[in-house]
Order: C-alpha cells, then sequence, then structure tokens
C-alpha cells in the first residue's frame, strides 16, 4: 500500500491536491471558528452557492479566467451579509438561505440556457461537489493557492486579538472605540476568498462542512478560545490530508471523504468530551 | 467642567421619538443611576453615552480629559456569549484592545492591567477557568474586570445584577460601589432596581419619555418624581 502512495506521489497533480488542501483546510478551520461563533454556519453555504451562480455567468461570457469575476463578487455578498447594515443582519438566516438558492437556481438555468457544454450535468455535479477539479489543478491555480493562503493566515494572526474581540462581543468593542465594523470587513472579506478557493477542493456544497466541522471539533474538548483555533486548525489539516490519501487510494470522490473523515473526527471528539465531562 | 454633559438629547429611532428634552452632566466620582420603567428611554440613552447610537438630535460632550473610548461598558449578556469558548484571561485582556490601536499584540503594560482588574475584581483564581463554566455573579464580575481594562474613569453598567440571586446582587452591588468609592471611577447605572439606586447612588436621573428628574438623590427623595415611584415602589416590596 505504501508502495502504491509513493508512486502516485511521482505525479504533480497528486501533490499540488495535497498542497492545496491542506492549505484550504487550514485557513477554513481558522476562520470557522468566528464564523461558527458569530452564527454564521450557513455562510459557507450561502456563499459558495453565490459563487457558484457567478462562476456559470462567467462560463457564458466566455471569459478566460472566471476567478476575476468570481472573487469579486463573492466578496461583495459577503461584505453585505457579515457586515451589513442592522436590518440585513437581523434577517440573516433568512438573508442566507434566499441568496444561496437563488443564486443556484440562475447559475443553473442560465447553465441550461447558453452553455455549449455536451455533458452539462456532469459540468454541474463537479462544480458542486468538486469531484475531478482538484485533481486537474495547475500551476498558477497552486501558486495562486498558496499566495491567497499565507495572506490569510497573516491576516488573522496579525489581527487575532481583534477578531477575538469582536466575535466575543461586537457593542463592548465599538464602544471603547475599537473600529469593529472595520474587522467585520476584514472577517467577510476573508471568508468570501476562503470560499472561493474551497470550492475547487470540496465543490460548493461541502464547504460548510469545512468551515463548521473542525470548529465544533475543537469546542468539544477545548476551553479558550487561543487553543479552540489551534485544535481545529489541526483536525482540519489531518483530516484533509487524511481524507486526500484515502481518495487516492481508494478512489473515493476527494470532497467527501475529506469531510468523512471530518464526521469521525467530530463523533470521536464529542464521546471524548462527554467522558471527560 | 463636567465628565460628561447631555444637551437637550433626542433620542428615538428613525422617526419614532423615544425620549427627548434630556439634560444632565455627570462630574467626576458621580454614582449616577438611571431610571425609569421598560421602554422609557433607559436603554437607547445609554446606547447614545456609548455612542452605539446616534441622537435624533443635541449634543454628548465629553470633558475633563475623557475620551470618547475611554467609557468602560458593562453589558447585557448575550446569548452569544453563553456558549463562548474563551478563557477568563483572554476576555478580561481584549479590554486593553482599545489601546492597541494597529499594533497586533498586547504588551507587557496591558497584560498588568488586565492582572491588575482581575485582582481589583477578584477573579484572579479564575483566570485560567472557561468562561461559559462561570456561575452569573462570576462572569459578570469577568466583564466587569475586561470594563476596567478599558478605562480608569468611567463605567457604564446596563442591569449589572439582571439575573442574579439575591446574595450575589448584593455583592454585585458592593463590588461597583468600591469602585466608585475607593477607585474614584464614575459609573453610570441603568437599573430596574429603585432600592438600589437609592441606596448607593449620588445622583438620579429618572426618565419616562421626557426627564421627570435630575439631580442628587437627597432631592430626588422630596421630588414628586421620587414620592411617586418610591411609594409604588414599596407598596410592590
Amino acid at each position: 500500500m505504501l508502495d502504491k502512495l509513493i508512486s502516485y506521489f511521482q505525479y504533480p497533480f497528486v501533490q499540488y491536491a495535497l498542497i492545496v488542501g491542506v492549505l484550504i483546510a487550514l485557513c477554513s478551520s481558522l476562520l470557522g471558528v468566528t464564523l461558527v461563533l458569530k452564527r454564521f454556519s450557513f455562510i459557507g453555504d450561502g456563499l459558495s452557492h453565490v459563487a457558484f451562480g457567478i462562476m456559470c455567468v462567467a462560463g457564458i461570457l466566455n471569459l478566460t479566467n472566471d476567478m476575476l469575476l468570481v472573487l469579486p463578487g463573492t466578496v461583495l455578498c459577503a461584505v453585505v451579509l457579515i457586515s451589513g447594515s442592522e436590518k440585513i443582519r437581523l434577517k440573516g438566516d433568512a438573508a442566507v438561505a434566499m441568496l444561496s438558492v437563488s443564486s443556484l437556481a440562475i447559475g443553473y438555468l442560465i447553465m441550461n440556457l447558453f452553455s455549449s457544454s455536451s455533458n452539462l450535468s456532469g459540468d454541474v455535479c463537479s462544480t458542486l461537489f468538486g469531484s475531478t477539479s482538484i485533481l486537474t489543478l495547475s500551476k498558477t491555480d497552486v501558486l495562486l493557492c498558496v499566495v491567497l493562503s499565507v495572506l490569510v493566515v497573516a491576516l488573522f494572526v496579525l489581527f487575532y486579538n481583534k477578531i477575538f474581540a469582536v466575535t466575543f462581543d461586537e457593542n463592548f468593542a465599538l464602544a471603547t472605540g475599537v473600529k469593529a465594523k472595520a474587522y467585520n470587513m476584514l472577517i467577510a472579506v476573508i471568508t468570501a476568498v476562503i470560499i472561493v478557493l474551497a470550492m475547487n477542493l470540496v465543490g460548493s456544497l461541502l464547504i460548510s462542512a469545512l468551515i463548521v466541522f473542525p470548529a465544533l471539533c475543537a469546542m468539544r474538548l477545548f476551553k479558550s478560545f487561543r487553543q479552540v483555533i489551534i485544535c481545529a486548525a489541526v483536525v482540519s489539516v489531518v483530516c484533509a490530508t487524511s481524507g486526500i490519501l484515502i481518495s487516492v487510494l481508494m478512489g473515493t470522490p476527494v470532497g467527501s471523504t475529506i469531510i468523512a473523515a471530518n464526521i469521525v473526527v467530530f463523533v470521536l471528539f464529542s464521546i471524548i468530551g462527554k467522558i471527560k465531562r | 467642567m463636567a465628565l460628561l454633559t447631555c444637551k437637550n438629547l433626542t433620542l428615538g429611532y428613525d422617526s419614532t421619538v423615544v425620549a427627548a428634552n434630556i439634560n444632565f452632566q455627570v462630574n467626576q466620582g458621580d454614582y449616577l443611576c438611571i431610571i425609569g420603567e421598560n421602554g422609557s428611554g433607559k436603554s437607547t440613552l445609554m446606547k447614545t453615552i456609548l455612542h452605539l447610537k446616534a441622537p435624533l438630535s443635541g449634543q454628548i460632550i465629553t470633558g475633563d480629559g475623557l475620551k470618547q473610548s475611554e467609557i468602560g461598558y458593562l453589558p447585557q449578556q448575550t446569548t452569544v456569549q453563553k456558549d463562548f469558548p474563551a478563557s477568563v484571561n483572554e476576555i478580561v485582556l481584549s479590554g486593553c484592545l482599545n489601546k492597541c490601536a494597529l499594533r497586533p499584540f498586547y504588551n507587557k503594560a496591558e497584560k498588568a492591567l488586565a492582572i491588575e482588574s482581575m485582582e481589583k475584581m477578584g477573579i484572579t483564581h479564575l483566570s485560567k477557568r472557561c468562561y461559559r463554566e462561570l456561575s452569573g455573579g462570576q462572569q459578570q464580575r469577568v466583564l466587569l474586570a475586561r470594563a476596567l481594562c478599558a478605562t480608569q474613569k468611567m463605567l457604564v453598567l446596563d442591569e449589572p445584577v439582571a439575573g442574579l440571586d439575591p446574595k450575589v446582587t448584593m455583592e454585585m452591588y458592593e463590588q461597583i460601589n468600591k469602585l466608585n468609592r475607593e477607585y474614584g471611577i464614575t459609573v453610570i447605572m441603568v437599573s430596574h432596581d429603585i432600592s438600589a439606586a437609592l441606596r448607593y447612588a449620588t445622583h438620579i436621573l429618572h426618565i419616562s419619555h421626557e426627564p421627570l428628574f435630575f439631580g442628587t438623590k437627597e432631592d430626588y427623595l422630596k421630588s414628586a418624581a421620587g414620592l411617586a415611584f418610591t411609594k409604588g415602589g414599596n407598596e410592590d416590596a
């Protein structure tokens, strides 16, 4: 089995998949803790569907690099949803749900009406479940992903204390003269970037899992914010690595395998958490 | 000059006026209690003082070297906080954030300030504990310690004893009183609890859509509004 694994690793596409997978898992878990605690667990789902819709539009416009449209569009939606006005945020979950379903529907509709591809349902399936795209990454994709991930991690570390304060108690931060609105905006932008990146890995349907599971796992066991963040990052990276390795060996879909690994860890941590208490 | 002066404040949401013609001032070392019934505009006034909400008209002036960002705040607990994984130390330290500006991490002075604040509130032994596992009274102390990190001058307390049992309520009031008397911190407290207000406060602001009374506690007890309210309170009790 080890021989088989080593022989697979001769191929650059397997190496790329592993690099991108680990980086995205790391980034999404960092932000995931904040999003779960801010009660924005479903933002991943919503934004990824928005990205899907925009991707479809970019597809029919025949853009050579659809990232140019997808990234800014998704960032815009994230900013409106997370740091938008009180009125939008009051209806947070409904707004996310509505945006998510309508982007999905419109995107699929547009694809159906204008697409020239012969394998339409195959295209849609791979965008939604990311079944193959992570194994077809080009060198530029990998480079873009590395740069953006490093940026996300750096921003997260530099603004760690601010993100904590804004997540724990936004009003207190505002009242004591902290620019909470700006930090919310930062969280929104980073979230959108991660989601667009993660679509390559697990596809738009499973992104929520990548954001939510590591955070929830860590919260079963750990009690300080820093421990939860570190544990979530470790869980996420371990699950992504093992998920990719298993999927390469067994030929299972990458996204689903990673999330299955996350589910196993979650159950395990829940049991340990119960016993400890 | 007073620490905080409110001039002709009109409070409300969009076009709905909640309270109007509010004029008062708070001096260094005062203990002001804002009382009034539910919906009388107490909370809106408090949010306006903290600049969380803009007034419809009128002015809030800070003076005597008090900056807007130096008003500490003890909010009511939110549901988000009830299951938040954070240690006491992390939360108290986050009160220092307004001193950081763009500096990413806390410096030694801020860490020392956090330790000092925890000592003042008597929660040093809890510093490694998880916030969500503490009792209601302990959680309030943690949040108060955080507010002390943000300010040494003025605290705004929103119903600080809501949901606490009588014994813990008394301890909490004593603690706030100590901060006011011993450390000279100016306190503005929003409360339903008229008996505590009369016991500890030096000044009373009684509002019911418009200010019914502002002045010292002694004057309040003799005023029409005070007599009506305290009499009503006693009958309840």
